[in-house]
């Protein structure tokens, strides 16, 4: 149970990030630290103790496999994450290229 | 051979390095696409590898080697044709039963031709995202031009 | 399993670096070895195909983030109600962390899964699909859509930084017919 409450706390901390700060790249750090909690605890869920990895091997028979399914998942999840962060970072720099600063205290108009 | 510009780029070490591992980096990530359906890998790691090595190239020699060997028109066409040959991949299951079926005759596991069309989804995920890699790179080459305006 | 609660440690040391570093680009490489100590974790939990994927997805995101933050200085500014503001945060993640530890005792024990779907596909994956890694002939044959929906949607978001860089070149072009 502490594993599990540890991963929560480092969503705790991404998320942090993203309330308190003024910069736009910190609240970019702060999402990407909330995606590496979720990826984590994903793959935490199936963990099975004394598991093998989820390969078939040519010489014996495996049964105690973790979770594949959830791996799965988590690999979607991962390379989404790298596609979310571009777009922010692209839409960071045509804020700065327009405002000349990373404030967002000073990003103030709607349409521009 | 790339030849040794001294204004553009890294130092001289650097560039050598670069010749010679661009050749190791491309050929393991063909590895890890072709063989996604038998050791850990898959198309995504591998189709990401194969960007690398582009982007080893461009970080050590500058802009112009990659603008002149890989056009932006050939980014986009990789794109579209590797999530066209994924789709069609899919669409070819209605021919023998339902949409995403697996059609080809599914031979000995842990050999290069097994698993159906396993191998060919992995081949066109692999170009779909070495067209995203690449583009990351033209992302990044706008970031300098902008940074070196100011 | 000690050696998991100690790489979560160090991780959850490198995000807050991450957090609260002045300069841009220390933030930039904390996040760097926050992700590099997920990749380890990925390997010591048993899954090779996400270390592989993670490690390579980590350095792109790298790359693209310290190209954004060369040159680019942090404002140093503390504005009013500084004190409230981080209060009211502070309580909120309280009453978060409150709630999800209320919520982890309802799950399974750590290291003893349910696998009500996974162990059919365990058990009868190697005989219809003559695949020997699993995590691809889940991704690809048995979930085949959930894939066509990644591919759309890294798709669209090479579309939007396509669109998103280039709207400067059109501006100037109007600005210069209307004068």
């Amino acid at each position: 149970m502490i594993t599990y409450f540890l991963c929560l706390v480092l969503f705790c901390i991404g998320l942090y990030a993203i309330l308190r700060q003024r910069n736009i790249i910190k609240i970019i750090i702060g999402i990407v630290i909330c995606e590496y909690s979720v990826n984590l605890f994903l793959v935490l869920f199936g963990y099975k103790m004394g598991g093998r990895s989820p390969l078939h091997s040519p010489e014996q028979s495996i049964t105690n496999m973790v979770d594949p399914l959830l791996q799965a998942l988590a690999v979607t999840s991962i390379v989404i994450g790298l596609a979310t962060t571009a777009l922010f970072v692209a839409v960071a720099i045509r804020l700065y290229d327009k405002y000349g600063t990373f404030d967002i205290t000073k990003i103030h108009e709607l349409r521009g | 051979m790339i030849q040794h510009n001294a204004n553009k780029g890294m130092s001289i070490i650097v560039k050598s390095i670069a010749r010679i591992l661009t050749g190791f980096v491309l050929l393991y990530g063909i590895y890890i696409v072709l063989h996604g359906h038998i050791s850990p890998g898959g198309g995504f790691a591998g189709g990401f590898i194969i960007a690398l090595s582009y982007i080893l190239i461009m970080l050590a020699f500058g802009k112009e080697e990659i603008l002149q060997r890989v056009p932006q028109a050939t980014i986009t066409i990789l794109e579209s044709v590797g999530a066209i040959m994924f789709l069609f991949i899919a669409l070819l299951g209605f021919s023998s039963g339902y949409f995403f079926r697996n059609w080809l005759p599914e031979g000995t596991p842990f050999k290069l031709l097994s698993a159906g069309t396993i191998p060919i989804s992995n081949v066109a995920l692999a170009l779909l995202e070495v067209s995203l890699g690449l583009f990351g790179i033209f992302l990044v080459l706008v970031l300098l031009k902008f940074s070196q305006k100011k | 399993m000690i050696e998991i609660n100690l790489l979560l440690g160090f991780i959850i040391i490198a995000a807050i670096i991450a957090v609260n570093a002045k300069d841009l680009l220390s933030a930039v490489v904390a996040v760097g070895v926050s992700g590099l100590g997920i990749c380890i974790t990925f390997l010591t939990l048993k899954a090779p195909d996400l270390a592989i994927t993670q490690l390579v997805v980590e350095i792109l995101c790298l790359m693209i983030l310290v190209n954004a933050t060369i040159k680019k200085d942090l404002p140093f500014s503390v504005s009013g109600r500084w004190f409230l503001n981080t209060l009211i945060t502070i309580i909120f993640l309280i009453a978060f962390l409150y709630i999800g530890y209320q919520a982890i005792s309802g799950i399974p024990r750590f290291g003893h899964p349910t696998m009500r779907v996974a162990s059919i596909y365990i058990r009868e994956g190697l005989e219809k699909v003559h695949a020997a890694n699993l995590v691809s002939a889940i991704n690809l044959n048995f979930r085949a859509y959930d894939t066509l929906g990644e591919a759309t949607i890294l798709f669209a978001a090479a579309i939007g930084v396509m669109a998103v860089m280039r709207s400067k070149g059109r501006k100037k072009k109007e600005e210069r017919e209307t004068e």
